[in-house]
């Protein structure tokens, strides 16, 4: 009873249905396309999306929490996980050198297990880019870049685009941009829209992840319509945090933008991914973030392709409780690397 | 993923591994990881399970006169777990002397406040040993350990706490000054929610002053005596709590016993209505929380994924043995499909199985006759031309199991609209306006509990004046609290427990 | 010189029969947002034990600005403390009572020496105590069903009132009763969801500072109650008049100064509550309700 059905089958029960108010996804577009008022469509768009009970999400988040994940089931998910880290730095004291020993770590994780899988990518600022790609040359680990003025994405559209192009011709594989706050909470949807949709265009062959840090958004209705707005846009992943700003991602936020990704996938067949980032410290918090993929997207999002996490210091937690798994006994932070 | 991630992974999957020794297994996570949770199992041997059990009489444990004995069996596998004590007529006589000699000497000239200091006692008891209780009451009863260890124990202790704090503020409580109790309480209890019941009765009872008779459902007698045993180790009186085990016929001499001041029943309206005639004329004051068939009221502005939830937990919690239960789902026909497309999807992920295993969500049922009773329902659903739909699941071989099971195109005149299944059975009809949703919900001889999901306050609060039943849910259901008072209107029965209401029961008000 | 009594290895050894144990006195500090800092001031006054006159010990003396502290550490644990639920109010405070009770006999001993009290006078004293502190203890979930509750006005429109906490008071008291009354003071302040700046009694101001290590283990979020220890004269104006203070209950104010106290505090249309109760007898709930707000709420009620 635990399996899942087939994507065919759920597709196929319910019909192209998008939103409440019954609008097809290309009816959106286009209606988008014509820019028209955009605001004021992208309004009743949104805006018509079902509204998200808070308390409801709590608990329903705190349900799955129970999940008493034990044995081949805690390995596998500590593998996947480590698959899924975007091993981050974004400080303005980075160097070369900082940026060089993390792509290390990235590669291999666990100088000592060599069977620890490198994870998914390495995410730094757009002027590391070059350096970070040369380190990762041979490897399975992508470059992701943040861009459009991380993390506050208070610059005009012009220098936002120029942050992109410069990320982008370093090599970037990935580009993960900011939405603009400001223009989303004063109701300029269009805005907001039209600046994922130019970014999306200069980022040429690399994907885009868009981050709506939903901690300014403040609701999770908030965190509903902005999911839908970046979809409609043409994000390739949807993501919660710059993790500069508390509170960073919370299960509650990922579990109204993997019902968004889901729902997204139904009305469109197109599947957008979902990164969580900011205060996921341990492996605990990162496989209670697994069930709830597993329970409300699904499992084709248990993979790099279509969940990520950005974290730093959960990489070594997971290779600590990982060891501890193959052990039995529990070890310290002294045996997994600083970097 | 980029090209070159892709790469590297076929390259895995050619087994000739990429960057550092990436391992085959990173290969397959192109589809999405298989992720299949391991069994979670409880320890069961954290609570001691005696092969006997005898009654709690006057503070100890007897067996019954005669020593008659019978079985009580988990529903999970059929295995019979302990044996315990039939109490026959002269054992109800025996418990009720002890009640009657507590409350005249020991309980009723008891201060409020040494009275509530021996409920705390009892709560601070049952949340220590609760991980015991919790897996007892999962063994005896069926239903999910995650379900007793966050649910049933931690409401039940906060039952105690509750009443506990009333003891000695009965001045306060609205019923004027120096509110008497009534004296001995026989009270009978159904096995849906063995120790949370015998807390909704038990508790309210002795801070009013009362002494207790309760008497537990034939098929879940444990968590009652252990209760009996934290009674013990609380140094609570002997007499304040007598229990005794057995069947109908034990219940039924419980509460006909003269020496009864006040009765309570929970239960089927059928036996409610028995026991309200059985004490007619006798002066006997009597409560009563009896079944449901509760309208789950979906409209088209719900918030839908919360609505979804609510919906799954307003019948599948429990395994629908609820009588609060959500068992009708009147949704808006302008998004009944949208819904129940959601609906359905959502069932994928209901876990059915060990109830010991900690992210089970879906136990057994809790006897052979109740899934028959079940089974029967939701044939005659078929039979009636509604529409039956369950998400694929594997039942135990052994036990006592029944599948999530959803009826599209229902009527309100069909019998699983109307009859109490008391199973994990959904009936979904459809409306279009908020009054049909009124004269639907409404159209029952019972009136216990509602829900509303919409985001539109107004409209909640018009509906809930307008819901005839005694607990509205409004974008939530089964919410218990013991702050809040609870119970039905018409067929559903009459008091209320939980609150300060719930004090009315047990006072001479 | 050289006599055994006094060498080193024997003093660690313990002492002989006979000679008296030295003891190690407990220095008694402020309690301020969680912790026990002394007065910035860094003064301190001598307490007597009732009968004797014996030195009991140096107590600190709070200055203004300690007190101006203790009201900033009161406010910011007032969100949290209104926030959380009844239930958790009420558990937290049940624990206290278990606290207090199983350290009984130190409390009987420090109300003995404060108070004058024969030791079964004083044991009774400490019982009423935790007694009173459980009787507290049972109403933060019942309070909203005695003082709120829904209003049918004549319309259509649902209409209800709740009983809120008011914020941050600042409680005197009393001057005499250094366990029984100073529970009685402090406990239904806080069961609402209230923080609390306490000015102990001056001259029996240790039974509050034991009672504080006690709130301090007990689950007691820092800054829920703060106490301060020291002239009333002093530090009672800084209250009265401090504008960051909801309320204030003046009962262990000197008659004398209640008077320029109520001046004080009306100054910031502070709520005032002042009476000598018979700390011995049943409490009733006006402690309580004295430092509550009543909010009412109108909804439409329609389609």
């Amino acid at each position: 009873m635990s399996g899942w059905l087939g994507a065919g089958s759920i597709a196929g029960m319910a019909g192209a249905q998008v939103l409440q108010s019954q609008v097809t996804l290309s009816q959106a577009r286009d209606w988008l396309a014509d820019g028209a008022g955009s605001d004021a469509a992208l309004r009743q768009l949104l805006h018509g999306l079902p509204g998200v009970d808070q308390v409801g999400a709590q608990a329903r988040v705190a349900a799955l929490a129970t999940r008493s994940i034990k044995k081949d089931a805690k390995m596998a998910a500590l593998e996947l996980a480590i698959t899924m880290v975007d091993l981050t730095t974004l400080e303005g004291a980075d160097t070369p050198g900082k940026v060089s020993g993390l792509c290390a770590k990235a590669v291999r994780p666990d100088p000592a297990d060599p069977a620890v899988p490198p994870v998914a990518a390495v995410c730094v600022y757009p002027d590391l880019v070059a350096g970070a790609k040369a380190k990762l040359a041979g490897s399975s680990v992508v470059v992701a870049s943040v861009a459009t003025a991380f993390p506050s994405g208070r610059a005009s559209l012009a220098v936002k685009l120029a942050d992109v192009a410069d990320a982008v011709n370093a090599g970037a594989d990935e580009i993960d941009m900011v939405i603009d706050r400001g223009a989303f909470l004063a109701g300029r949807y269009g805005q907001v829209y039209e600046e994922v949709r130019a970014v999306k265009e200069a980022c040429g062959p690399a994907h885009l992840k868009v981050i709506l840090e939903t901690g300014e958004l403040a609701t999770l209705d908030n965190v509903s319509r902005a999911s839908w707005l970046s979809m409609l846009a043409g994000a390739d992943f949807i993501k919660t945090s710059t993790g500069k700003v508390s509170p960073a991602s919370t299960p509650p936020v990922a579990l109204v933008m993997l019902a968004a990704v889901r729902d997204f996938e139904q009305a469109s067949g197109q599947r957008v991914g979902v990164k969580v980032a900011g205060g996921i410290r341990t492996a605990k918090d990162a496989i209670r973030y697994l069930v709830l993929v597993n329970e409300t997207a699904g499992r084709a999002w248990l993979s790099p392709r279509l969940f990520r996490i950005g974290a730093s210091s959960l990489l070594n937690d997971l290779l600590m409780q990982r060891r501890k798994q193959l052990t039995g006994l529990y070890a310290g932070p002294d045996y997994f690397t600083v970097d | 993923m980029t090209d070159k991630a892709a790469r590297a992974e076929g390259a895995a999957a050619a087994g000739q591994g990429a960057g550092a020794g990436a391992p085959a297994r990173v290969a397959t996570l192109t589809s999405g990881l298989d992720w299949q949770y391991a069994p979670a199992p409880q320890a069961r041997d954290i609570v001691p399970i005696a092969a006997e059990y005898g009654l709690f009489v006057a503070g100890e444990f007897t067996p019954a006169t005669g020593g008659r004995t019978f079985a009580t069996i988990n529903p999970a596998t059929e295995e019979p777990i302990a044996q315990v004590a039939q109490a026959g007529a002269a054992d109800v006589d025996r418990a009720v002397a002890a009640a009657r000699d507590a409350y005249e000497h020991v309980w009723g000239p008891m201060p409020g406040a040494e009275r509530a200091k021996y409920l705390y006692r009892i709560a601070r008891i049952l949340q220590e040993r609760s991980r015991e209780f919790a897996v007892l009451e999962s063994i005896d009863n069926g239903k999910p350990i995650r379900e007793t260890r966050d649910v049933d124990v931690p409401l039940a202790a906060a039952h105690f706490f509750y009443y506990a704090g009333w003891a000695d503020k009965l001045d306060y409580a609205g019923f004027g000054p120096a509110p008497r109790a009534l004296g001995v309480a026989g009270q009978v209890i159904p096995w849906n929610f063995p120790l949370l019941m015998a807390a909704w009765k038990l508790a309210p009872a002795l801070a009013a002053g009362n002494t207790c008779v309760l008497k537990p459902a034939e098929t879940t007698p444990l968590t009652a005596l252990l209760l009996a045993q934290v009674c013990q180790q609380a140094g609570l009186p002997p007499g304040v709590v007598n229990i005794l085990t057995g069947a109908g016929e034990t219940g039924a001499a419980v509460v006909a016993h003269p020496g009864v001041n006040k009765v309570a029943f929970t239960g089927s309206t059928e036996v409610g209505i028995a026991i309200n005639r059985a004490i007619a004329g006798t002066g006997k004051k009597l409560t009563l929380e009896l079944g449901g068939k509760a309208a789950n009221v979906v409209f088209d502005d719900a918030p839908i994924d919360q609505a979804v939830e609510g919906i799954v937990n307003g019948i599948f919690f429990n395994q629908g043995h609820v009588c609060c239960a959500g068992s009708r789902l009147l949704v808006q026909e302008s998004v009944a499909d949208h819904v129940v497309d959601r609906l359905r999807r959502r069932l994928q992920t209901l876990r059915l199985g060990d109830p010991l295993d900690k992210n089970t969500d879906i136990g057994a049922i809790n006897s052979r006759p109740q899934l028959e009773k079940i089974t029967r329902l939701a044939a005659a659903g078929e039979a009636e031309g509604a529409h039956r739909w369950s998400p694929p699941c594997e039942l135990p071989k052994r036990g006592f199991w029944f599948a999530p099971t959803v009826f599209t195109g229902v009527s309100q005149s069909h019998r699983i609209a109307q009859e109490e299944i008391f199973g994990p059975v959904l009936s979904v009809l459809t409306f279009r306006t908020p009054q049909e949703a009124v004269t639907k919900a409404n159209n029952t001889p019972y009136g216990l509990s509602a829900g509303i999901w919409t985001e539109k306050g107004s409209r909640i609060l018009w509906m809930a004046q307008r819901m005839r039943a005694g607990v509205v849910w409004a974008n939530t259901y089964n919410l218990f609290d013991p702050a809040s008072p609870f119970g039905g209107y018409r067929e559903s029965g009459f008091g209320r427990e939980g609150g300060r209401h719930g004090l009315a029961a047990y006072l001479d008000v | 010189m050289g006599s055994p009594r006094t060498s080193m290895s024997d003093q660690k050894a313990g002492p002989e029969p006979g000679t008296a144990r030295i003891g190690v006195r407990k220095t008694y500090k402020l309690y301020v947002g969680g912790a026990f800092p002394r007065s910035e001031s860094g003064r301190s006054y001598p307490v007597k034990a009732a009968r004797s006159g014996d030195l009991l010990a140096f107590a600190a003396q709070a200055s203004v600005k300690d007190a101006r502290d203790a009201v900033v550490a009161a406010r910011a644990a007032a969100g949290k403390w209104a926030g959380a639920t009844a239930y958790n109010r009420g558990q937290v405070l049940y624990r206290v009572a278990e606290m207090i009770d199983g350290r009984a006999g130190q409390f009987a001993d420090e109300v003995i020496a404060a108070e004058g009290l024969s030791s079964a006078v004083a044991r009774r004293t400490v019982a009423a105590a935790v007694d009173r502190w459980v009787w507290y203890a049972g109403w933060p979930d019942k309070v909203a069903q005695v003082a709120g509750g829904a209003n049918q006005v004549a319309g259509p429109y649902f209409n209800f009132s709740v009983p809120e906490p008011t914020g941050v008071v600042a409680v005197l008291a009393p001057a005499e009763s250094s366990l029984l009354g100073l529970v009685s003071v402090i406990a239904p302040v806080i069961a609402t969801g209230n923080t609390a700046v306490v000015v102990a009694s001056e001259d029996r101001p240790l039974p509050a500072i034991t009672l504080s290590e006690v709130l301090a283990t007990s689950d007691v979020p820092g800054g829920v109650v703060n106490v301060l220890t020291g002239r009333t004269a002093e530090l009672a104006p800084v209250l009265a008049g401090h504008f960051d203070v909801n309320a204030i209950d003046l009962t262990g104010a000197p008659a004398d100064t209640r008077t320029e106290l109520e001046r004080l505090a009306a100054g910031s249309v502070k709520r005032v509550f002042c009476a000598q109760d018979d700390w011995a007898a049943a409490p009733a709930p006006r402690r309580m309700l004295a430092f509550l707000e009543t909010k009412t709420v109108w909804h439409p009620v329609g389609i």
